[in-house]
């Protein structure tokens, strides 16, 4: 079992997690912070269609090999801690692909997105979603739509911030919509189907709102639209 | 009834076409527009039955600039000017959450005084941005003097702007690595004392505002936004903390120096429209201890920035930072992919997600209410639309 390398580098944060099906040692249902550091580091890929990381979003390669931190020395052992627990609960279907103080950055297929959401609100108490935002990556023919999450009921969950990513291909895009389990992604939301192009299923209104209504160019956040001039 | 109908037969006999009254037909659609001063940049549509509004549908988009697309074409650096345009008054904050992402994004370390002065022009500027609000709330509620008083106090604030970075609203102060200047000499001192006389004053807006009876019947018990919808609907700011949740992210995520800064988060239990206006008077108070505290604990001397290279750039990654701004969390959400330009900024903004608060608000309100309830979400259209 490879342990968990990253460097108290503060820039250094960034490195892929996953757990494996045939990872040898048993999760524990509810993951004490200390079995963090049992998470088996990897290069796996994010989206099974396409079979290099994208380069947008992986920093860098993996940091050479230090000691592992005990939890006291850790300052992410807590959001690790909430890491594992989605990992128990989604294994492969979650990807994590950072952690950060703060801040954690899980990816899904479009699939499973209603089911992990409705999870982080129920179980683990991220009960209002701050922003959503759509990025298109027409290098690798992908649009993404990122979910920020916040908690507010929750003393010890006060300034997390989980993102929850998906993706899905460029042309035609659709994602089913989160409006059913937070409601406050709905201007959001009609935002993006906007901006990006992106279909919105389970949306009541996939309409204009920030843009005006004889507006008769592609939306304007893909990259190709460029603003006249430069 | 046997008689109308028989008219009814006879009229279609002769040729006239008699319609039945609909329940379209008793709505009267209004669009509060954005030619109405008492909407601000922003339009909504409301449908009336007689007084009572039953439907209403927000129509942002009026101001909108394309800011985010805009931050794509320009360095880190040079997306300060732009990006305080979507709220003047408020300029420092909303610039000093695009610096905090962009001090994680590169790696620029923040000198300690810089810090310092940041948080100060930042507090300074809720100030300005609060009492501004103030001044429009009075005045759609039909107080003159509450627009005047806060307009006038407004200007010791603005006078401090100006010492300190040279321009009244837009200031373009905070730059990626610390603050563009340092604070002139007796700066500390005439804070202090326009401070000290302010606060005289705050004793004065309670007495002709807030404990005005008139202002009391009207914002009492209307428009009340319960703690379960405040939390479902996502909303931020005085709007949440009116409804009872004590949430601040000066307190929740400390960022620079405030959590060195003791201070109390403000909030209130009855969640109504006056709540949401008395919570932003009791951050300007709060405002007024936390200005003093950072004066106090300044370095005396030091670096205000750190040395930028021509390009700042840093490894490809992405950081989200947010900060207390005058109407709640300002995030901002940026991609890097390792080039002296964002790949992708996203502004989180406190207005757009209060303004999901103004339908379920409007909804079974009476017409006479729409300025009290809408003015106190602190909506600001021009951040909304960015």
């Amino acid at each position: 079992m490879i342990l968990p390398t990253h460097s108290q580098d503060s820039y250094d944060r960034y490195y892929m997690v996953t757990i494996g099906v045939n990872n040898t040692k048993p999760w524990p249902l509810l993951l004490p912070i200390y079995a963090t550091r049992q998470i088996q580091l990897s290069n796996s890929t994010y989206r099974s269609s396409s079979n290099s990381p994208p380069t947008d979003i992986v920093g860098r390669p993996s940091p050479p090999s230090k000691p592992a931190l005990s939890p006291e020395q850790d300052p992410v052992a807590f959001e690790k801690g909430i890491a594992g627990e989605i990992l128990v609960k989604f294994g492969q279907l979650a990807h994590i692909i950072f952690i950060k103080h703060l801040r954690i950055k899980i990816a899904v297929e479009p699939s499973n997105i209603i089911r992990l959401a409705t999870y982080l609100r129920d179980r683990l108490g991220f009960d209002h979603a701050e922003s959503v935002t759509g990025t298109d990556y027409p290098k690798d023919n992908q649009v993404e739509v990122v979910y920020h999450l916040g908690s507010y009921t929750r003393q010890d969950l006060a300034g997390q911030v989980i993102s929850v990513a998906t993706r899905t291909n460029r042309d035609d895009p659709t994602l089913p919509s989160l409006i059913g389990v937070y409601k406050s992604v709905e201007y959001h939301e009609r935002e993006i189907f906007e901006m990006l192009g992106i279909y919105f299923e389970g949306h009541p209104r996939n309409e204009r709102f920030l843009l005006p209504e004889d507006w008769a160019d592609i939306p304007p956040l893909r990259k190709e639209f460029r603003i006249k001039g430069r | 009834m046997a008689d109308l109908e028989d008219r009814i037969r006879e009229s279609q006999r002769m040729g006239i076409q008699i319609a039945k009254e609909s329940e379209d037909d008793r709505l009267m659609t209004l669009s509060v527009g954005p030619q109405h001063p008492g909407s601000g940049h922003f339009r909504f549509v409301v449908k009336l039955d007689g007084d009572y509004i039953v439907h209403c549908d927000p129509d942002p988009g009026y101001v909108h600039r394309g800011e985010e697309k805009m931050c794509e074409y320009r360095n880190f650096i040079q997306n300060i000017p732009h990006l305080e345009r979507p709220v003047i008054h408020d300029s420092t904050n909303i610039t000093y959450s695009y610096s905090l992402a962009v001090e994680e994004l590169t790696g620029i370390q923040v000198p300690r005084r810089g810090q310092f002065i940041r948080a100060i022009a930042s507090e300074l500027n809720r100030q300005i941005y609060t009492l501004y609000w103030l001044a429009i709330y009075g005045i759609f509620l039909g107080h003159s003097t509450m627009f005047m008083w806060p307009a006038g106090d407004r200007e010791l604030f603005i006078d401090l702007m100006e010492a300190l970075t040279g321009a009244r609203v837009t200031h373009a102060f905070n730059i990626p690595g610390g603050v563009r200047n340092d604070i002139p000499n007796g700066f500390k001192d005439k804070c202090l004392r326009q401070i000290t006389y302010y606060e005289k004053r705050l004793k004065e807006y309670e007495d002709i505002f807030y404990n005005n009876p008139l202002v009391r019947q009207r914002t009492e018990g209307v428009g009340i936004l319960t703690k379960e919808d405040a939390i479902n609907l996502g909303v931020t700011g005085s709007v949440l903390r009116a409804s009872g949740v004590p949430y601040d992210i000066r307190k929740a995520e400390p960022y620079d120096v405030y959590n060195e800064i003791d201070f109390k988060v403000q909030y209130m239990q009855t969640a109504d429209s006056f709540a949401r206006a008395y919570v932003p008077f009791l951050d300007m108070r709060e405002s007024c201890h936390i200005v003093r505290q950072l004066l106090d604990k300044m370095p005396e001397s030091g670096e205000v920035r750190a040395k930028l290279q021509a390009n700042p750039r840093g490894p490809p990654g992405e950081a989200y930072r947010r900060v207390e701004s005058g109407r709640g969390a300002l995030g901002y959400y940026i991609i890097s992919d390792g080039t002296p330009k964002p790949y992708r900024v996203k502004i989180s903004v406190g207005s757009f997600r209060n303004m999901l608060a103004l339908p379920h608000l409007l909804v079974g309100a009476k017409m006479g209410d729409m300025p009290v309830i809408y003015w106190a979400l602190n909506y600001w259209p021009v951040e909304a639309d960015r």
